[in-house]
């Protein structure tokens, strides 16, 4: 097959262009540890509110001093309703569903979680500065989905 | 009949086909007229009509059904006049396909009307449609495979009649587009026929919810590059063909579907980074192999940009870019189609962005999506499919273009890009500032919220202006449409419309690259490796199963 010498050049430096993009995601990924959220804890969605940790829905400090929010979205609302979290400190969210699917995002940051039944999501996020974050679903769940949102009070310490 | 005008029956099918796209065409964009009025609280509507409705509708006929019938039209015109007028058997299929096609079509469009089916185009489960909405969704793939085996078949016939020849360029790249098509709607049919008919008719009882995500992804992605294809077609056959030049390269040209064909099917996880239930090993492998599709779509723009240039330096361009303005801007068929390239620039730009296993998070599920999609499928396909319209239609019907529709084609074309690119651009920097997208409100009490209301590419500004000037472009296209069509006067002999092919010389191309058997082979081993494991994972690890929800 005949490559034309500058479409040489131009495929050599798409090329190299994608080894750079995937060497970057890669690195960011697997040795910095960034992430997208993600889980393999599977759960009955009919008994979300009698299964553990979701029957008791809420915000738990750990021992070693990061933080657990436990929440569930449902149509059309988050369980807790309102939550307040300290600054600085590390925070995993562990979501799911009890009904469609839904999603749990927090405007201006990377915590953007798809909320799928059956299924627990987890993310970690350190809120930096106090204030209080918008919590939005991003995915049509119905009639309510643009009701459905929340607020995370983030407090200095 | 004079040369180069196909038979009477494919020029009813490609008609019939055409009519229902333009008429998929002029409801849809209707419908995201009011869409953009009831977003910024501009318009309330009526009881008996929900934002959803008009959501899933618009998603519907646009994305899926304008751009389904069209390409189909566009394939069975072409083929008929690079391979000679299809048998009779052809053409029944063709037409049972186009039924068939037609009657899912209806169906899916009932059921959304009568607010059976408000569950968007992903119809994600378990909101529950009607049952009737998936039994349309099933005809419509299997309509448009009867069509598309119908064109295979004419194609396996030619290539039987002319034993070592290449077969033209134009049905090569449609057998592409049609393979990608048939395995890529393997996942979409899996989906519909095992888990979503049995639960919403009650004959199972919970359905596998990250499953159903799965399969539908792994058509979902590729879909797009079963718009995007014959857009491309458009570009390496029709364009060089209308400014007067060769197809660049007919190997490469190949070589580039087939690696479509190859990396536009294992990638679905891409739309899936944020979720759980996928190992995030297998998401970031998908990223890989979504970002080779970068390859061809390179090759893709050097070819174009250096048919341009050639042809413009053998019009006499000097310099580095005289060439540009030797190129025939005053050829509508010619500018709507580089307009449409021009924003694929970006459109790729952002996909590459979209399909990032970490910038995914800041912008999945925004509005950013939707613009992205906007320029993308709403301007590179869609403007190309305008610009083949231009003249595809006084093809059939053996009327004229004349200079008065001409006029009318520019403005069109040129108030399409302007609303397009208002529009987008609001969308784009709207998800970047956190606005979700498929809401009907973003009336928000919170100040992140309010900010997506202030300055100039706000929700209420720039996105409905945007939008109105879209729709007034989408009525100036119907009108264009209708007198094409049975008004404008009838060509003589010397003024009809041709249909246009480029020549392609394939003395330089390898045989292997119409070795399909080989390119199906690899695509196969490419989706085990990127499916197999975190596919079986899913069903054998499956929670137990959702139920029926209907929340709108």
């Amino acid at each position: 097959m005949h490559l034309h010498k500058y479409e040489k050049i131009w495929l050599i430096f798409g090329i190299m262009a994608l080894i750079i993009f995937l060497s970057v995601v890669g690195v960011s990924a697997f040795h910095q540890g960034h992430t997208p959220s993600g889980g393999h804890m599977k759960i009955d969605p009919d008994k979300v509110f009698e299964t553990a940790p979701f029957d008791q829905p809420g915000v738990y400090e750990n021992e070693d001093g990061t933080y657990e929010v436990v929440m569930v979205g449902k149509a059309f609302g988050y369980d807790p309703g309102k939550i307040q979290v300290p600054a600085g400190k590390e925070i995993t969210f562990t979501v799911t569903s009890a009904d469609v699917v839904h999603s749990f995002s927090v405007v201006g940051t990377n915590v953007n979680m798809m909320v799928v039944p059956g299924e627990i999501n987890h993310k970690k996020h350190t809120f930096q500065e106090a204030g209080t974050y918008l919590v939005i679903c991003n995915e049509y769940c119905g009639s309510g989905h643009h009701f459905m949102s929340t607020e995370i009070e983030v407090v200095e310490q | 009949m004079k040369i180069g005008q196909i038979e009477k029956g494919e020029r009813k099918l490609a008609l019939a086909n055409l009519g229902f796209a333009y008429a998929a065409f002029l409801i849809g964009t209707l419908c995201g007229l009011l869409q953009v009025f009831i977003r910024n609280d501009a318009l309330t509507l009526p009881g008996w009509l929900d934002y959803y409705q008009v959501l899933t509708a618009h998603g519907l006929l646009l994305a899926i059904v304008f751009t389904t019938f069209f390409i189909f039209a566009f394939f069975q015109a072409g083929m008929s006049r690079t391979l000679g007028s299809f048998g009779h058997k052809v053409l029944l299929w063709n037409w049972i396909g186009f039924i068939v096609t037609s009657l899912g079509t209806l169906l899916v469009v009932i059921m959304v009307i009568g607010g059976q089916a408000s569950v968007l185009y992903t119809f994600y489960a378990p909101l529950q449609a009607h049952g009737l909405f998936y039994v349309g969704l099933a005809l419509f793939v299997i309509g448009t495979w009867i069509q598309g085996f119908a064109l295979i078949g004419h194609y396996r016939a030619w290539r039987k009649q002319h034993k070592g020849e290449f077969s033209p360029l134009f049905a090569f790249m449609t057998v592409a587009t049609l393979i990608m098509w048939v395995i890529a709607c393997l996942g979409v049919v899996a989906a519909v026929l095992f888990q979503f008919i049995p639960w919403a008719f009650g004959w199972v009882d919970g359905i596998n919810v990250e499953l159903s995500r799965s399969l539908f992804w792994y058509f979902g992605h590729p879909l797009v590059y079963f718009w995007l294809l014959p857009a491309y077609m458009a570009w390496y056959v029709i364009v060089p063909k209308i400014i007067g030049a060769k197809v660049f390269s007919d190997s490469l040209a190949r070589l580039s579907f087939v690696l479509f064909i190859l990396f536009s099917i294992p990638v679905g996880f891409h739309h899936q980074l944020t979720e759980p239930g996928i190992a995030s090993f297998w998401k970031f492998l998908q990223t890989v192999l979504t970002f080779m599709v970068i390859i061809p779509s390179l090759m893709t723009a050097f070819s174009m940009f250096a048919t341009f240039e050639l042809r413009g330096r053998e019009l006499g361009g000097k310099g580095l870019f005289g060439w540009f303005r030797k190129l025939p801007w005053k050829d509508v068929r010619f500018t709507s189609i580089f307009i449409a390239m021009a924003f694929f620039i970006p459109g790729g730009a952002g996909g590459i962005i979209n399909a990032s296993f970490q910038m995914n998070e800041v912008i999945h599920n925004t509005l950013w999506v939707v613009g992205h999609f906007h320029i993308t499928v709403g301007t590179p396909v869609a403007m190309t499919f305008f610009g083949l319209t231009f003249w595809l239609i006084p093809y059939l019907t053996g009327r004229r273009f004349t200079k008065a529709l001409q006029k009318l084609a520019f403005i069109q074309i040129i108030s399409w890009s302007v609303g397009m690119l208002l529009m987008s651009t609001a969308q784009h920097v709207l998800g970047l500032m956190g606005a979700p997208r498929r809401t009907a409100y973003t009336g928000y009490a919170h100040d992140d919220a309010l900010a997506w209301f202030d300055g100039i590419l706000s929700n209420h500004v720039t996105m409905a202006v945007g939008g109105s000037i879209l729709f007034l472009s989408a009525s100036l296209l119907i009108y264009i449409v209708i007198q094409l069509w049975w008004i404008a006067p009838k060509a003589d002999v010397h003024q009809a419309e041709s249909f246009p092919i480029a020549s392609s010389d394939v003395s330089a191309t390898p045989r292997f690259l119409e070795n399909w058997k080989l390119w199906i082979g690899i695509a196969f081993v490419l989706i085990a490796v990127a499916y197999t494991i975190p596919l079986s994972d899913l069903i054998q690890h499956a929670p137990p199963g959702s139920g029926r929800f209907q929340t709108w």
